[in-house]
C-alpha cells in the first residue's frame, strides 16, 4: 500500500515529491541497470554530479539518456568539493546546467571520511541562499549545526547516517531524533544507509525522507535492493505516523487472562 | 594563442566565441554549461562571449553521483 501523498505529502521549498526515497545515479554495473533500479524505487528526485566535459571520449551516451526526466527532478551535487569557493561555482555550473536552482550542497573536510567541513558548509549555504539557491546541505549529524544550516535559509538539512558508501546504517539515532525535533525544514537522511532495516529506521526516527545511493547500486541485485528500499521508507513512514507503543521492560499479555482451561 | 580548457593547454587560432568552440569539439550546448575565468557563461551568451588567449575555460556536464 503506498501512503497516501494527499494526507502526508512530501514537500521541499514548495515543490511536492511522490516519494521520500531519493536516489542517487553513481556506481551503477550500467546505466541500464540504473534506469531499472530508479524504476523499482518509485523515487522522484535524483542526484547527479557535475564534471568536467570528457574531451577525448565524446562518442559514450550521456547519463541523462537514461533518466526518466518525465518522472525524475533532479538534484545536482557538490562532490567532491573541499571549499565554499569550489562548491560555490560548482552549484552555479549545475544551475546552468540543468536550467533548476536546486543544489545538494556538500562542502568535504576530510579525505577519508568524506565528512563535511561544518563551516565552510555554512558559508556556502549562506552564499547560495543568497543567490536564490534551493539549497539542500549534506551535513553532519549535529542538531546545533542543522539549526544553524536552517537559520541561513537551507530549504532542507540532511544529515548522515554514517560516511558515505560505509553502509553502517544510523550511527546517532538520538541525533536523528533531535534534529528532526527542532528542524522546521525537511530533515533528510543522507549517506551511511545499507539496507533496507536502516531506511526504515530512520523514517521511525521521524526523518522526512533518505537519500542514498552506495546501498541500492553497490547491491548485489540493485533492482530488487531498489524495491526493498521503496517498501522499507513506506514501511517506516506508516509506523512512524502510527504511533509506536511504548518499551517496557517486562512483558504485557496478549490474550485474556481469565477464562484459561482447566483453571 | 592558448587557453587552458578543462585543465589542460589547449590551442585555438584566433578568438572565437563560446558557441564556436562548443561546436569545434561537437559538444552539444544543450547538455553542458560554461565557466570563463570562473564565471558562468549564461547559455544565452554563448555567442557574444569570446574566448581569448590565456582564458581559463571549463566545460562541465553531469555524471553519476550521489
Amino acid at each position: 500500500m503506498e501512503t497516501s501523498q494527499s494526507s502526508d505529502p512530501f514537500v521541499i521549498a514548495g515543490r511536492t515529491f511522490a516519494s521520500r526515497l531519493i536516489v542517487g545515479t553513481g556506481k551503477y554495473p550500467s546505466h541500464a541497470v540504473m534506469a531499472q533500479a530508479h524504476a523499482a524505487s518509485g523515487a522522484d528526485m535524483v542526484t547527479v554530479a557535475v564534471r568536467r566535459v570528457n574531451l577525448n571520449d565524446r562518442s559514450g551516451q550521456s547519463l541523462l539518456d537514461y533518466i526518466d526526466r518525465d518522472r525524475m527532478f533532479l538534484l545536482p551535487n557538490t562532490a567532491a568539493c573541499y571549499t565554499a569557493d569550489e562548491a560555490v561555482r560548482t552549484a552555479r555550473l549545475a544551475r546552468e546546467a540543468g536550467m533548476s536552482n536546486w543544489v545538494k550542497l556538500e562542502v568535504i573536510g576530510d579525505e577519508k571520511t568524506l565528512f563535511p567541513d561544518s563551516i565552510a558548509l555554512l558559508e556556502a549555504t549562506t552564499i547560495l541562499v543568497k543567490e536564490g539557491f534551493v539549497v539542500l546541505p549534506y551535513t553532519i549529524d549535529d542538531p546545533v549545526l542543522c539549526r544553524k544550516l536552517e537559520d541561513a535559509g537551507a530549504a532542507a538539512v540532511m544529515p548522515l547516517a554514517a560516511p558515505i558508501g560505509s553502509g553502517l546504517g544510523i550511527q546517532n539515532a538520538n541525533n536523528i531524533a533531535i534534529i528532526k525535533e527542532f528542524a522546521r525544514v525537511p530533515v533528510i537522511v543522507d549517506a551511511g544507509v545499507g539496507t533496507a532495516s536502516d531506511a526504515a529506521i530512520a523514517m521511525e526516527l521521524g526523518a522526512d525522507g533518505v537519500l542514498m545511493n552506495t546501498a541500492i547500486a553497490g547491491a548485489g541485485d540493485p533492482v530488487a535492493m531498489a524495491h526493498a528500499m521503496r517498501l522499507a521508507v513506506q514501511a517506516g513512514r506508516l509506523a512512524y505516523r502510527a504511533g509506536r507503543i511504548e518499551k517496557k521492560r517486562y512483558a504485557t499479555a496478549s490474550s485474556p487472562l481469565t477464562g484459561v482451561v482447566g483453571r | 594563442m592558448t587557453i587552458r580548457l578543462n585543465g589542460d593547454p589547449f590551442d585555438l587560432a584566433k578568438p572565437v566565441s563560446v558557441s564556436v568552440l562548443l561546436e569545434q569539439l561537437a559538444i552539444d550546448a544543450r547538455r553542458v554549461a560554461v565557466e570563463r575565468n570562473q564565471l558562468v557563461v549564461k547559455k544565452a551568451a554563448y555567442d557574444s562571449t569570446v574566448v581569448t588567449d590565456g582564458d581559463e575555460i571549463e566545460i562541465v556536464n553531469f555524471v553519476g553521483g550521489g
